[in-house]
């Protein structure tokens, strides 16, 4: 449940990252990583090397469809049905693992905004991106 | 037993250096507490909890945000057996304070967020792997007295 307060400061934040996505997402991957390696099983086509061209692309892709959700919070199922079947379908990656890359965009945004990133606004995101991957998984079965 | 790389410990290490207990302390458990409401059910005795301002000007949660950095700082220094450093502190939990040990996870990334905001781009990814390690060996010593 998101109140009015919380939507406007979910699109704030991803309007703010959308000109520097491609580091904001290559840095929420590297950590996501880094910290629980077993997450590099999914990237096995990938060169996810730090700085690396596809760590770059495919952060900024990520960091897109966030900002795209944050737009369309209130219709997300039907915003992100195209990425929501890839999931399901192509990429069947096992739920869990939604939960670990949220955290680590979180430390993301905490990196980058430092005090900015009140308890609030932390509170406001953790929520988008549960709903946003409730949704990204909801095809699975 | 856990193994720790040189590069490991010095991480942890230089990560509690630019810890300001009170402040990190407070903050972390603010935010447990905002983020994940569920958690004040734990918390009956701390009076106002109600909405975000308040629990970040409560008294009780800044003196027990210091209580649990405190409590970290022995993982700190114990860090080849954090187990048993804690077995006493995880039956406290299981049979006085009956707290779900899922509640753990949450207070330990809030912490990590809080460090996040301070350290900013001294909190790489390879320090932040290295304090998660640290933080998982104490959330599963924390959890292993339950019964």
């Amino acid at each position: 449940m998101l109140s009015n307060t919380e939507k406007e400061l979910i699109i704030q934040i991803w309007e703010k990252m959308l000109p520097v996505a491609e580091e904001i997402g290559s840095e929420a991957l590297l950590r996501m990583f880094t910290t629980f390696p077993k997450t590099k099983t999914y990237f096995s086509h990938l060169d996810i090397s730090a700085r690396s061209e596809h760590l770059r692309c495919h952060g900024k892709k990520i960091v897109e469809a966030l900002a795209e959700g944050a737009r369309n919070i209130s219709t997300l199922t039907t915003t992100l049905a195209p990425l929501s079947r890839f999931h399901a379908y192509q990429l069947r990656i096992h739920p869990t693992n939604f939960k670990l890359f949220n955290h680590c965009i979180i430390v993301t945004l905490a990196c980058h905004m430092g005090d900015n990133f009140t308890p609030v606004a932390h509170a406001a995101i953790d929520k988008f991106l549960s709903a946003f991957s409730a949704v990204l998984a909801e095809k699975f079965r | 037993m856990v193994e720790w790389t040189a590069e490991e410990r010095a991480a942890i290490q230089g990560v509690f250096n630019k810890l300001d207990y009170e402040s990190v302390g407070r903050e972390s458990l603010t935010r447990c507490l905002v983020v994940y409401p569920w958690t004040r059910r734990y918390f009956g005795g701390f009076g106002n909890l109600f909405n975000a301002e308040a629990i970040m000007a409560n008294p009780k949660v800044a003196a027990h945000g210091i209580v649990v950095l405190q409590g970290l700082e022995k993982a700190l220094k114990n860090m080849d057996d954090i187990k048993n450093t804690y077995a006493s502190l995880s039956e406290f939990h299981s049979v006085k304070l009956q707290v779900d040990p899922v509640n753990f996870q949450l207070l330990s990334d809030c912490l990590t967020v809080v460090i996040a905001t301070r350290l900013r781009t001294e909190f790489t990814p390879d320090v932040q792997a290295a304090w998660q390690k640290f933080l998982a060996v104490v959330v599963s010593a924390l959890s292993r007295q339950y019964h």
